[in-house]
Parts: C-alpha cells; sequence; structure tokens
C-alpha cells in the first residue's frame, strides 16, 4: 500500500489545499472516490467549484451545503471495487453556511429571524472573516462531529494565499473576543464606559463616518448573545485541524509560482505544527521526457529529418512533421527537466510525495476520477 | 483593472502590459493589489513598496498596503495626530476592516483611483483581485453607497468619514468606460474559461465597470498543418515506429507518443477557446500570448512576455 493509500485509510480528515490553479478540486474529488472504490469506506467530498461537467458527472448540479450520494457506477469500469465503499459529495455555499450558524447559535428563533434580515448582515456574511474559509471549516467540523463518515476529503477554497484558509477560525474566535468588539456595541449614552473607548470610537468615525459606524455596531449588538458560541466553536475547529485524525494534502503543480507559493505553505504549516500528511505533484509530465536515450533518439530524429523522411518513403512532408516531432519533445524536454528540479527540491522537505500525471484531456466522468485516483495511489494504470 | 483565475499568470501579464507601455513612451505605473509579491520578483524589486518606486524608465511599480493607505488618508485628509507606533492601529484597522464590509476593499480602490487622479500617470495597470474576489473589489464603492445612508454629498464632508467621501468619486472613475476597464487574463483550458466567462457576465451585471480585453495565456502551438496530420498519423503506426527506431538507433515512441499528446491537448484547448470566443461580445478585445514552455524568470520573463504581447498588439 502506498503512503498516500495509507494516509485515507487511517484519517478521518484530508483537507486538500494549495495555490489557485492546480487542480486541488480534481484531485479531492479523486481521492474520496479512489478511498470508496478501494478501501470500501464510506467517504464524504466537500467540494468548493468544481468544473461544470465535472459537477454534473458527480450529479452535483442542485447542490446546496447537503450532502448527495454519487452514483460509483459500474465496478469494472473503476477497476475494482470494494464491498461498502460508498461516496458523497457536498458543495460550500458560504451564505447558507452562515445562515445555518447564526440559525444554531441564535437564543431565539426571533433573534435568527432579525439578524437574517439585516440589511448589512449579506454584505458581512460574504466578506467576513475569509468568509468561505472559515464556512468551509465549519461545515468540516459540523459534519465531523456527526460521526456518519469514515473519511471527509476537504477541497479548499481559492485564498488569496492558502495560509488564510489555516487562521480562518483563530481569527474568527479572535473578532470576537476582541475588546474592539466590546467597545464597538457600547451603547453610545453610557457615560464612563464609552470614554474608555474613545480612541476607538474617534478612529471609527473618522474612518467609517458615525451613520455607518452606528449600523454595524447595531448589527454586532444583534449578534451580542452568541460571541462564547463562536469562540468556543471557532476553538473547536481550530482543534480538529490540528489534531491526529486531520492531515493536509498540499496540492501543486511543477510551476514555478507554483512552487514558490507551496514552499511557503508548507513551512507555515510545519512552524503550527500542523500534520502535513502528502504532497501531491499534480500535472507531472512523463518520465520519458528525461529519459537520455529517448531525447537523444529525438535530437537525431530532427537533425537527421530529411534522409529519414526519405528513406521512409516520405517527401517533405514527412521531414517537416519529424523535425517538429522531435522540436516539440525538446520543448517539453525542458519542462520536464526544470520540473523534476523543483519537484526534487520540495519534496525533500516532507513525507509522503505522490505525482498525477499529466492529462492531455479534461476530467468529465467517474472514469476521469477513477484514472486520477489510480495515480494518486500509486497503483498505475487501469487493471482491466 | 487585470483579473483572471489563480494560477493563470495575471501579475506577470499585469507587469508586462505596463513594461510595454512605457517602452511605448507612456508614464505608467503598475500596482499589486493583491500582496503577494510577484509583481516585486518580476522587477526584481527587493522589497515591494507602498511607495511607487521607478524600475524602469517610465515605468513606476507599488505594492498595495491597506493599512499605509488608511494611514496615508488620515494624514492627508483629516490631519489626524499620530496614532503612535503602527503596531495599535494596525490591530484596530484589522479589527474595522474586518466588522465593516468593505473597509479593505475601499481603501485599496481609493488609493489606486488617487494615484490616477494626483500622479498624472499615462496609464496605471492594477494587478486586481482573482475573480473569486474582483467583484467584490471593483463593486466597494457602490456597495459602500448602498449600507451608509449618510448625509448628502456636500452637506459637511467630514461627517460621512472617508468611506462616504471616498466613494462617489471613486465610483465615477471606475464607471467611465473612458478611464477604466477590466482585462481578464485566462489560459484555454477548461475552468479558467468557465471562470472568465462568469466573471466578464457578473462584471456587467454587478459593477459598473466595463471589460476591455481578454488575454488568454500560453496558448499551444499548432504542431502540424492538416496535409501534415495524415503524414504525422502515417508515421505514427507501429511497423514505421519500428523502422524509424532502427535508424536512429534509439527509442522513437516516446518523441511520438508526446506529440500525439501534444496535439490532443492543444485541441482540447482550441475547443475551450473557440467556446470562449463565442460567448464574449465579438467586439471585446482578445490577445493571445504563446506558451513560452521554459520561461526565465524575474525582468527575463517579463521581457519574454512584453515582447509577445508587442507583438500581438501592436
Amino acid at each position: 500500500m502506498s503512503s498516500f493509500a495509507n494516509l485515507l485509510v487511517t484519517k478521518e480528515v484530508v483537507v486538500c489545499c494549495g495555490p489557485g490553479g492546480v487542480g486541488k478540486t480534481t484531485i479531492a474529488a479523486a481521492a474520496a472516490a479512489a478511498a470508496a472504490w478501494r478501501f470500501g469506506l464510506k467517504v464524504l467530498v466537500i467540494t468548493v467549484d468544481p468544473a461544470r461537467r465535472l459537477a454534473d458527472a458527480m450529479g452535483l448540479e442542485l447542490l446546496d451545503n447537503t450532502e448527495t450520494e454519487v452514483d460509483l457506477g459500474d465496478p469494472l469500469v473503476a477497476g475494482g471495487k470494494l464491498e461498502g465503499g460508498r461516496l458523497w459529495a457536498a458543495m460550500v455555499n458560504p451564505r447558507r453556511g452562515w445562515d445555518d450558524l447564526i440559525r444554531r447559535h441564535s437564543p431565539d428563533p426571533s433573534t435568527a429571524a432579525r439578524i437574517l434580515a439585516n440589511p448589512l448582515y449579506q454584505e458581512i456574511a460574504e466578506r467576513f472573516v475569509q468568509s468561505h474559509d472559515y464556512i468551509a471549516m465549519e461545515m468540516l467540523y459540523e459534519i465531523h462531529s456527526r460521526g456518519a463518515y469514515d473519511l471527509i476529503v476537504v477541497d479548499t477554497p481559492p485564498s488569496r494565499n492558502a495560509i488564510d484558509l489555516l487562521e480562518a477560525p483563530a481569527r474568527m474566535g479572535e473578532f470576537f473576543s476582541s475588546r474592539w468588539l466590546r467597545w464597538l456595541t457600547l451603547p453610545a449614552r453610557s457615560g464612563f464606559l464609552a470614554a474608555a473607548a474613545k480612541p476607538f470610537t474617534l478612529v471609527g468615525n473618522r474612518v467609517l463616518g458615525p451613520q455607518f459606524l452606528g449600523d454595524v455596531s447595531e448589527f454586532f449588538g444583534l449578534l451580542q448573545g452568541m460571541y462564547e458560541g463562536f469562540v468556543a466553536r471557532s476553538a473547536a475547529v481550530g482543534e480538529l485541524l490540528a489534531s491526529d485524525r486531520t492531515s493536509f494534502a498540499v496540492v501543486t503543480t511543477c510551476d514555478a509560482s507554483a512552487i514558490r507559493e507551496t514552499g511557503y505553505f508548507l513551512k507555515e504549516l510545519a512552524r503550527r505544527n500542523l500534520p502535513t500528511g502528502a504532497l501531491i505533484f499534480n500535472k507531472v509530465l512523463p518520465a520519458a521526457l528525461r529519459d537520455r536515450s529517448a531525447l537523444a533518439a529525438a535530437a537525431r530524429m530532427g537533425s537527421d529529418a530529411v534522409a529519414l523522411a526519405e528513406e521512409l518513403g516520405e517527401g517533405r512532408a514527412g521531414a517537416r512533421v519529424l523535425g517538429e516531432v522531435a522540436a516539440n519533445f525538446d520543448r517539453y524536454g525542458v519542462v520536464a527537466k526544470r520540473h523534476h528540479e523543483a519537484r526534487v527540491g520540495l519534496a525533500g522537505r516532507t513525507g509522503i510525495v505522490t505525482e498525477v500525471g499529466y492529462l492531455d484531456h479534461d476530467i468529465a466522468d467517474l472514469q476521469g476520477l477513477g484514472r486520477v485516483g489510480r495515480s494518486l495511489l500509486a497503483e498505475g494504470p487501469d487493471r482491466r | 483593472m487585470v483579473s483572471g483565475k489563480g494560477g493563470v499568470g495575471r501579475s506577470t501579464v499585469s507587469a508586462s502590459l505596463g513594461a510595454l507601455a512605457a517602452s511605448m513612451g507612456r508614464r505608467t505605473l503598475v500596482c499589486e493589489a493583491d500582496a503577494r509579491g510577484d509583481v516585486a520578483t518580476l522587477f526584481e524589486v527587493a522589497t515591494p513598496s507602498f511607495v511607487p518606486a521607478l524600475v524602469e524608465p517610465n515605468l513606476w511599480a507599488m505594492t498595495m498596503d491597506t493599512e499605509a493607505s488608511l494611514q496615508e488618508y488620515l494624514r492627508l485628509h483629516l490631519r489626524l495626530p499620530s496614532f503612535g507606533g503602527l503596531g495599535p492601529l494596525a490591530r484596530m484597522f484589522d479589527f474595522l476592516a474586518t466588522a465593516a464590509p468593505g473597509v479593505r476593499e475601499i481603501l485599496t480602490m481609493g488609493k489606486i483611483a488617487w494615484e490616477v487622479r494626483e500622479r498624472h500617470y499615462d496609464l496605471v495597470v492594477v494587478d486586481a483581485a482573482a475573480s473569486g474576489h474582483i467583484v467584490a473589489q471593483l463593486g466597494a464603492p457602490n456597495a459602500i453607497k448602498r449600507l451608509v445612508a449618510g448625509p448628502a454629498p456636500g452637506a459637511g464632508s467630514r461627517s460621512g468619514g472617508p468611506l462616504r467621501d471616498q466613494t462617489q468619486w471613486v465610483a465615477d472613475l471606475l464607471a467611465d468606460r473612458a478611464v477604466t476597464g477590466l482585462v481578464v487574463v485566462t489560459t484555454s483550458e477548461e475552468t479558467p474559461v468557465n471562470e472568465t466567462i462568469e466573471l466578464i457576465r457578473r462584471v456587467g451585471d454587478e459593477t459598473d465597470v466595463g471589460p476591455a480585453a481578454v488575454i488568454v495565456n500560453r496558448v499551444l502551438p499548432e504542431l502540424f498543418s492538416r496535409s501534415d496530420e495524415e503524414t504525422f498519423a502515417r508515421l505514427s503506426a507501429a511497423p514505421v515506429i519500428d523502422r524509424l527506431a532502427e535508424l536512429v538507433e534509439g527509442p522513437v515512441g516516446p518523441a511520438l507518443e508526446v506529440a500525439q499528446s501534444a496535439r490532443r491537448l492543444r485541441q482540447h484547448r482550441v475547443g475551450h477557446l473557440n467556446r470562449l470566443r463565442s460567448a464574449l461580445d465579438p467586439t471585446l478585445a482578445m490577445a493571445l500570448i504563446p506558451e513560452l514552455f521554459a520561461p526565465g524568470h524575474g525582468r527575463r520573463l517579463l521581457y519574454q512576455v512584453t515582447e509577445a504581447l508587442r507583438q500581438e498588439l501592436t
């Protein structure tokens, strides 16, 4: 069993994170499907924004924070499936997530209704403390504590940078225990305390204007009874992320900027003592591009194109095609060499390293996910 | 304003647009609004700076810092006393920006608009937020206007606070199609193309900003002409590969397979590119930047992309 497979079997939560545009969503879905197919687990993938066709293939079109079972299809197609393996998928909808959170923490339904109807609420719900990040983690916590799944795989939202995700629970807790918040929600007329808050209201007024500051203050006044709940909850979310039930799988490509961001992210994970379980290189070019004899053969094909084409009974077009085939191999060969160096440089810094090959087509169905899944488990090509 | 999905090369294209304009004699500022330091890396500047720094003739670069923007605002417009160190102010600001939606965005947009109005650049290129955040960034002035039912403009400007004061003229500047345009950077892959189509629709529906162009980065070359395709198919047949391998005395399979794969990849990408074209207003400008395969770093990369843009645009 490869070590990534081991991770899927032993952990309860695997968080896929990394730079934007590296294929996190596909990797998360493929890892979840592979765990269900191969190890007979009950798996949930919490996804953020899958490509339309992939969502369709998983039957995700109507999803809205609710967990929906994905039909895993023909076991033969999947290349062998264990009994009992089932896959669910849910999509993160930050607005719905906040609504649920407010309802859960409200002392009574009428307070919840007043908050949800507040005009500031929508703006705040969508931008608040890296809203997407926090809600994804919150949803994870909620579902995990129900204990209905063997494994939950989380695809993470496109953050400004990956660190935002890690900081979201702590920032949420910090916000609701902040003294600024106490000052913000002080009734304007309560003389003595208001005087203590003066520097704050001075800056607040100057920046936001008294009207806006008033609105904001009224809004957080409505939330007042829930602070403790929020603080406790975000602490619990943070604890789950740091516990040994959870593992972070960092997904990246070998592009220079993705490698830079990933290097920084790995450092930050280590600094916070968070469990980095795997480093997944996606879109890895074929190893043949680094094979010396293949490179030498291609180079000869290019330099002797005219003679070779003649020998094969092809004319000028043949020489042109052989030349282009050789030039193409050379171009990708240079890229593959660079990518390999970048990969080796980064891989030395963490334990489990998995590679998924470059695909010349889009993943649009479960078979496609199955192929990526096999790659993740280092199983090689289809067993059929 | 330059946006696009993460990973498509937004910062590189932004910096290159700036470098191209500067090389044509326009006084240009490149502003990295989503501070990740990529623009500074491209210009090989040691530390990103909030104060615009001259990086090439006619070309200045800066990195947005909303706290510094707030301090500058307070100093210039309100003549507020100093708050001592940056520490307490920074923490208070962090809190305010968390509690009050749009504070960060308006300070970013306000600073950019201020540079446009006060510093007389011919062009300001903003490496703006990624497609997930750009609508909030561009829409911040209007969102604030909706939220702040303050006094009418002009009726004691101080009472509204900077948010209120800055909104109207920043909103006007953004909505003026002769001044501001949105450039969306994408690749011809499935998800970036979907996001580009969606982003242009949302920006049209939810903001007053006009789209100016779509730049498709990393476009793959066509390997074979249509007639050469047949030749390639003949040469890829198993017996021919064996013969070829004998002739060059080495394995040629990988080269032919990689060529086949590159063909397929390009076909898929062309499909997505066509989908993009047909989804967009045909009058919207579209520019293509070829895949560089082995791009350089820093200024070398900047030069390569700038030259590709020059060929495409001039």
